[in-house]
């Protein structure tokens, strides 16, 4: 398994095959503070890299999630529309969905020691 | 600004952000805990930044009733009143707390990014008389010590004789462990409380005596964030949101304060010709946490505005005031949020209400 990151937070685990897994960093989770509902996509939609397709909300803020890349969704975790706060316990453990990428992987994602060094610098 | 408090925050890991011109903690770490920390135990918030008025005289007491709209005559010595301070459109140039300490010496509690503003409105719109009037905002620092177990934490540093018994009473000149202050038995929160008042050189050996004494009940410094949830849930008004200089105050739903048969005060006029087109309702929201200036919707009529809308800690569900227009009430109301419509489903206020 690999984690990339985009700068706006958002990860994609890639395993073997062309499916891949979407989130939300850890950084991401701390700056939202207590998550409070997930606006979650539906399975079968399609999201392209850099557009909305996907929502967090804490107490405080709402933050729209971006696509990392493109893709159609195949999965969506449903445990996050009763339990949103397993974002901030695990946001990695507790992916947003799962999704088949079309095309290639963009090449401007980080990798994980990029995305911690990029985020030091924030 | 900062408060006498902020190196306590700081010290605390309070998550600092800009309030009315003040340098105050948004949060502790998580608003959530802090928010069920205040409705089951107790929690300490650090309330500074609100601004302190006197009126002293012989007058005081008339110059002031002419200016706000509760009444504020026949008060017993150590009662607080709420009212709205009007200006002459029926409009809120604040909304206050008037502590009587007697017949000619009054305390005005106003909102911090009002204190200026109303401060000038005092000296230029109380009736002359024999009086005096003085702004003090910045020699008084205020921690508000709230939830059920405040009273508990209080008797381990106050005498019980110096605990106000009613809600909305206070006594002055409390001994608090050795601290000259003002405790009175009021808040912002929903939950049984008290507000000290205390000279800014104090406020740090208050806050501290608060927060060791509250150990024992898990005590919890509190920030902005959960004093906002905590007073939304109660269906508290908050200056800037549900009122404001063009929200005429005849329909925030704030009757009990508004005493329309005393004689003439600044306002009164526009107040009795209010044509109440709008109204304050509370809804709640399945589907997203719907906030402040989102737009209601009756179909694609715009009949409205979000005025504050959070997620509710206590209740686990999004909630929001509106102001919106009388005859929209008992439509099918949606609220605009971020471009995706979301049905609003009006409930009676307050959200929250502690057991007595």
């Amino acid at each position: 398994m690999r984690y990339l990151y985009t700068k706006t937070h958002e990860y994609i685990c890639i395993g073997s095959g062309k499916t891949v897994q979407v989130g939300i960093s850890d950084y991401a989770q701390k700056q939202l503070g207590d998550i409070v509902y997930v606006n979650l996509p539906e399975m079968g939609q399609t999201f392209s890299k850099g557009e909305v397709f996907a929502a967090v909300e804490s107490v405080k803020a709402a933050s729209d999630i971006l696509g990392p890349c493109d893709g159609i969704i195949t999965k969506v975790n449903l445990e996050l529309d009763g339990r949103p706060e397993l974002l901030n316990e695990d946001p990695k453990k507790n992916w947003i969905c799962e999704a088949e990428i079309r095309g290639s992987i963009p090449t401007d994602l980080m990798s994980e020691e990029k995305y911690l060094k990029y985020i030091a610098t924030l | 600004m900062k408060t006498p408090l902020y190196q306590m925050h700081v010290k605390l890991n309070g998550n600092i952000v800009d309030f009315a011109g003040f340098e105050l903690p948004v949060d502790y770490g998580s608003i959530l805990e802090e928010h069920k920390c205040v409705r089951e135990r107790v929690g300490l918030f650090d309330v500074s930044h609100m601004g302190e008025l006197t009126v002293k005289g012989k007058d005081a007491e008339s110059a002031l009733n002419a200016i706000v709209t509760n009444d504020i005559r026949g008060m017993y010595d150590g009662q607080v009143r709420y009212s709205l301070l009007p200006n002459e459109k029926g409009g809120a140039v604040d909304d206050i707390l008037i502590y009587h300490k007697n017949a000619e010496d009054f305390l005005i509690v106003v909102n911090a990014s009002n204190t200026a503003k109303d401060a000038k409105w005092f000296e230029t719109h109380l009736p002359s008389g024999d009086y005096k009037f003085e702004n003090i905002s910045d020699k008084v620092a205020q921690i508000a010590i709230q939830g059920p177990m405040g009273e508990a934490v209080l008797k381990k540093i106050i005498a019980d004789e110096f605990i106000p018994k009613k809600y909305y009473s206070f006594i002055d000149n409390v001994d608090f462990g050795g601290i000259n202050s003002l405790v009175s038995r009021t808040g912002y929160t929903g939950e049984d409380g008290f507000e000290i008042y205390v000279k800014n050189a104090d406020a740090e050996t208050a806050y501290e005596m608060m927060l060791n004494a509250g150990k024992e009940f898990n005590i919890m410094p509190c920030g902005l964030g959960a004093r906002d949830t905590l007073r939304l849930e109660a269906a508290m008004p908050l200056y800037g949101h549900e009122l404001g200089e063009d929200i005429p105050v005849a329909e925030v739903g704030l009757d009990f304060a508004i005493k329309l048969g005393k004689e003439n005060f600044v306002g009164k006029e526009a107040i009795l010709n209010c044509k109440k087109e709008y109204v304050r309702v509370g809804a709640f929201a399945l589907k997203g946490i719907v906030r402040e200036h989102s737009d209601v919707y009756v179909g694609d009529e715009k009949v409205g505005t979000v005025t504050s809308g959070t997620f509710a800690p206590t209740l686990k569900k999004a909630v929001c005031m509106l102001r919106i227009k009388a005859d929209a009430v008992d439509k099918n109301l949606e609220a605009d949020v971020r471009g995706r419509r979301v049905a609003l489903f009006v409930t009676p206020l307050p959200f929250y209400k502690r057991a007595k």
